[in-house]
């Protein structure tokens, strides 16, 4: 299979402290991958990297065979790499409606029509109905994301960053804080994601590591540490070692 | 050319000690502080009042000048001002910009719009010749008085308790305040020190700035350029910031009178955009 | 795909969607009370176009400020140059009103643009600091520049056209306030036309969240600067309008004051709809009669007061109510929750 995004010899230095150390990697076409590590191995500097907010000190990072290290946040979203946040990133003073619009007419370069109303381009409202449908959201479109239960704003951020059509979803711990009552709803959401799109889920939550994804890849004090098959990287000991007092559910 | 450096000096020292107590609100809090000018309005206007109206000497003057504005400053701090300590800058402005145009009216309503002329003492005045460069006995005595003070302050910054408190807090006050240091009291009290300090170089500085009731919204830019291009992590910055500013103003005004006050804002200007976090202060 | 019993149909979507571009009650009500002062109010055309220019300087920093979050203190900067360009213009033989409606509006949307790149960096304090620089230097400029602007006498000698060729300017102010008021509402049709349209969106979403913003590809600055120049023109033109209808252009048109006059008048009005400019220009010019009229001079003092009031009463929350009410009594807006979708329809 091939790959969509790829990372060479990856490094990201802040003054003494090597936050990403030399990463090489690779995410298939179509994969479920995730991204595992105990707390402060660069799990988020590596997505930072990633999506464009920090630049890697050296490296490079391609997407579909593209080169996409000195691009912009936005530009890297515009080719297809989008992210969801571990700490919601909402607009808060507009409904879901409004921000799946703005996510919808961005992709389609509508953010420069300053002249036509909101929701004139043609094919727009059936797609927020379909990404509504999704993500289970009908029954709030119209309310203000603030007043939003959690569960629902952790499925509106999925939301937003599917509506850009990415052909690579990072997923940064999508079910965290989601309070139990409201979590299968979001784990369902996850797991019924189209296979075109290629995910790569940053988590805790062994639970659903294991049941998501079909490689992991583990990152220790910011460099590589293994990768694996579920089945390989779950019953290799070195990997045990390295969470021993860390929640890894047996 | 040497005696302007001087009284850029003498006027550079005055800045800072009006402005410093604005640093340490922008640094502390992070407040916006605009009405700071009005403190030092307040200073000098109670000096003019004493000697003008009561024939107090001018040197008696100088601890009410520091003194009534810091207490104002304090009342102030602890019933208005630490409310707004949450808020956003647009709220901080708003209120700040409403402070000052109270401040101005009521002192015009008071004292009148005219300039207040202060008689000096007649030791105070004249020139005299130091190494053979013409200086005036007033800015000699400005920039004396503001040595001391500059030291001082720096002592209480790096000598004293309250000093590494104030430090610690303006780093990081949620640190500070894990650490059992109580900021809310550092900051009131900063703050009146700070206000008294703006009423002491109001006063001082009456005899050069010009004291009417717009004194606040005239220096208002001079205070926070010191601010802003110096920095709020240290004093120093600010220090460097205020001689540059007043050896520049003053210089300007005489090379290039027709320029005016243009080249220090077009300068700010270029600093800040250059240096948004201002010239001095520490990489982060 | 089956849908839920809550979905929306398309069409709801679509008429939800451009909801906010549909002129409402209270807005034509607006515009018909700004037309009826014209014949109910003869003998006070002068404030009433004081009113009207004041009310679209207020809309244009309602562009940066409510749609964009940015705090500025030099507003004046934009709303200076339009007037010394309109006034010049028509000093020098180019007295056609409009004429100088664009030409100012392209001297200021020029200035806005230059300063959008330094504007945009660093915290708001840089920002304040930078647009209050930006409107000291153009002050000081034109301080100096005595031999084209008149300095401290002030532009003498702007003579007008008549507008469109018809109507000349009258010492009474009427072809003035109507003048001002005609374009007053034209821009800030095309201003709620922008601001629901999907830039318009993606500025809201950029003051909501800007590094949400970023993560779904809206480029943050290019936005900003396209926005931060338009206000600039719109203040451009305001300038204009009253370099034209008061033929005198004073440096006080570029002062601290009338910036910050202006940011008070916008959070009288409440920040991010638009209408708060011009119903704070309302309130603010119908108190500054009232007041200079008991006190006069010290009307200032009262200005200080209102401010600091209402920032400790929180600013915020009483626009919300404002707008609250208004959503309530004419039925626009969203729909609480359990409310029919369709209950904001036509």
């Amino acid at each position: 299979m091939a790959a969509v995004l790829e990372t060479t010899s990856l490094v990201r230095r802040f003054g003494g402290l090597v936050a990403t150390d030399n990463v090489t990697f690779s995410l298939e076409k179509g994969a479920r991958h995730a991204l595992i590590g105990p707390n402060g191995a660069g799990k988020t500097t590596f997505i930072n990297l990633l999506t464009g907010v920090l630049q890697p000190t050296s490296g490079r990072i391609v997407l579909e065979g593209q080169d996409i290290t000195g691009l912009k946040p936005e530009d890297r979203v515009r080719r297809g790499l989008a992210r969801t946040f571990q700490i919601n990133q909402l607009f808060g003073g507009m409904t879901p409606m409004e921000t799946l619009a703005l996510a919808v007419s961005e992709r389609n370069g509508g953010g420069r029509d300053w002249w036509r109303p909101l929701g004139r381009a043609s094919g727009m409202a059936e797609e927020i109905g379909e990404l509504a449908t999704r993500f289970r959201l009908t029954d709030v479109l119209e309310e203000k994301t603030v007043n939003l239960a959690y569960g629902k704003q952790r499925l509106l951020e999925l939301a937003v960053a599917f509506a850009c059509k990415p052909r690579v979803l990072l997923l940064d711990e999508p079910a965290a804080g989601v309070p139990e009552a409201e979590r299968q709803e979001l784990l369902d959401t996850v797991a019924s994601l189209p296979r075109d799109v290629s995910v790569l889920l940053i988590e805790h939550d062994m639970d659903l590591v294991f049941s998501f994804a079909d490689r992991i890849s583990v990152l220790v004090n910011g460099a590589l540490f293994t990768e694996g098959t579920v089945q390989e990287v779950s019953t290799d000991p070195k990997v045990r070692a390295v969470y021993l007092g860390e929640s890894v559910d047996d | 050319m040497l005696t302007i450096l001087f009284d850029g000096i003498a006027y550079g020292m005055l800045l800072f000690v009006l402005a410093c107590g604005l640093a340490v609100t922008l640094g502390l809090m992070n407040f916006v502080n605009l009405a700071h000018g009005a403190f030092a309005m307040a200073g000098g206007y109670v000096m003019a009042v004493m000697v003008n109206r009561l024939g107090v000497p001018f040197l008696l003057t100088l601890p009410f000048a520091f003194a009534v504005p810091a207490l104002i400053g304090l009342v102030l701090e602890r019933t208005l001002y630490q409310r707004l300590y949450t808020r956003n800058h647009l709220d901080q402005v708003l209120f700040s910009i409403g402070l000052v145009f109270m401040a101005v009216a009521s002192v015009d309503y008071v004292m009148g719009s005219q300039e207040q002329l202060v008689q000096l003492p007649s030791w105070l005045k004249g020139r005299t010749e130091v190494l053979g460069i013409q200086v005036g006995i007033y800015r000699s005595f400005i920039i004396a008085v503001c040595s001391v003070l500059v030291i001082v302050l720096q002592l209480i910054l790096t000598r004293t308790r309250f000093g590494s408190r104030l430090r610690a807090a303006v780093d990081d006050p949620r640190v500070a305040r894990g650490l059992g240091i109580n900021v809310s009291l550092i900051f009131a009290t900063t703050f009146a020190f700070g206000s008294g300090l703006a009423g002491l170089g109001g006063a001082l500085g009456a005899e050069i700035l010009g004291l009417d009731p717009t004194f606040p919204l005239k220096f208002m830019i001079y205070f926070l350029i010191v601010v802003t291009v110096g920095g709020t992590t240290s004093i120093t910055g600010p220090f460097v910031a205020s001689l540059l500013l007043g050896v520049a103003d003053v210089a300007g005004k005489y090379y290039v009178p027709s320029a005016g006050a243009f080249v220090i804002y077009t300068l700010m200007i270029v600093i800040l955009v250059l240096r948004p976090q201002g010239l001095f202060a520490r990489p982060r | 795909m089956a849908s839920p019993p809550h979905a929306l149909s398309s069409a709801q979507v679509s008429a939800a969607l451009g909801r906010a571009a549909r002129w409402n009650i209270p807005e034509i009500l607006f515009w018909l009370v700004a037309v009826g002062a014209y014949f109910a109010l003869p003998t006070r055309h002068l404030i009433l176009n004081e009113i009207a220019i004041l009310g679209l300087f207020a809309v244009s920093l309602d562009l940066i400020l409510g749609y964009a979050g940015i705090v500025s203190l030099g507003h004046a900067a934009f709303f200076g140059l339009g007037a010394y360009t309109a006034g010049l213009l028509a000093k020098h033989g180019f007295g056609d009103p409009l004429l100088g409606l664009a030409a100012a509006a392209a001297m200021a949307a020029a200035l806005g643009l230059v300063t959008s790149f330094l504007v945009l960096r660093g915290a708001d304090l840089t920002k304040l600091m930078v647009t209050l620089g930006v409107a000291l230097v153009l002050g000081e400029v034109a301080n100096q520049m005595s031999w084209l602007t008149g300095g401290a006498d002030g532009l003498q000698g702007v003579n007008m056209k008549p507008v469109l060729g018809l109507f000349e300017f009258d010492i009474f102010g009427s072809v003035a306030y109507a003048y001002s008021l005609a374009v007053t509402f034209v821009l800030v049709v095309v201003a709620r036309r922008i601001v629901s349209s999907p830039f318009g969106l993606s500025l809201r979403s950029i003051r909501d969240n800007p590094l949400r913003a970023r993560a779904i590809g809206i480029p943050v600055n290019r936005r900003l600067v396209a926005v931060y120049t338009l206000s600039a023109a719109y203040a451009g033109i305001a300038g204009a309008l009253l370099a034209q209808t008061t033929q005198f252009v004073s440096l006080e048109v570029l002062a601290f004051h009338r910036s910050a006059d202006v940011l008070l008048v916008l959070t009288i009005g409440g920040v991010g709809y638009l209408y708060g400019g011009l119903i704070g220009a309302v309130v603010f010019k119908v108190l500054q009669d009232f007041l200079s009229a008991i006190t006069p001079q010290y009307w200032q003092f009262w200005i200080g007061v209102i401010l600091v009031v209402m920032v400790l009463a929180g600013r915020e929350r009483m626009t919300e109510k404002a707008r609250d009410l208004v959503r309530r009594v004419t039925g626009r807006g969203r729909p609480t929750s359990g409310a029919a979708p369709a209950a904001g329809g036509h």
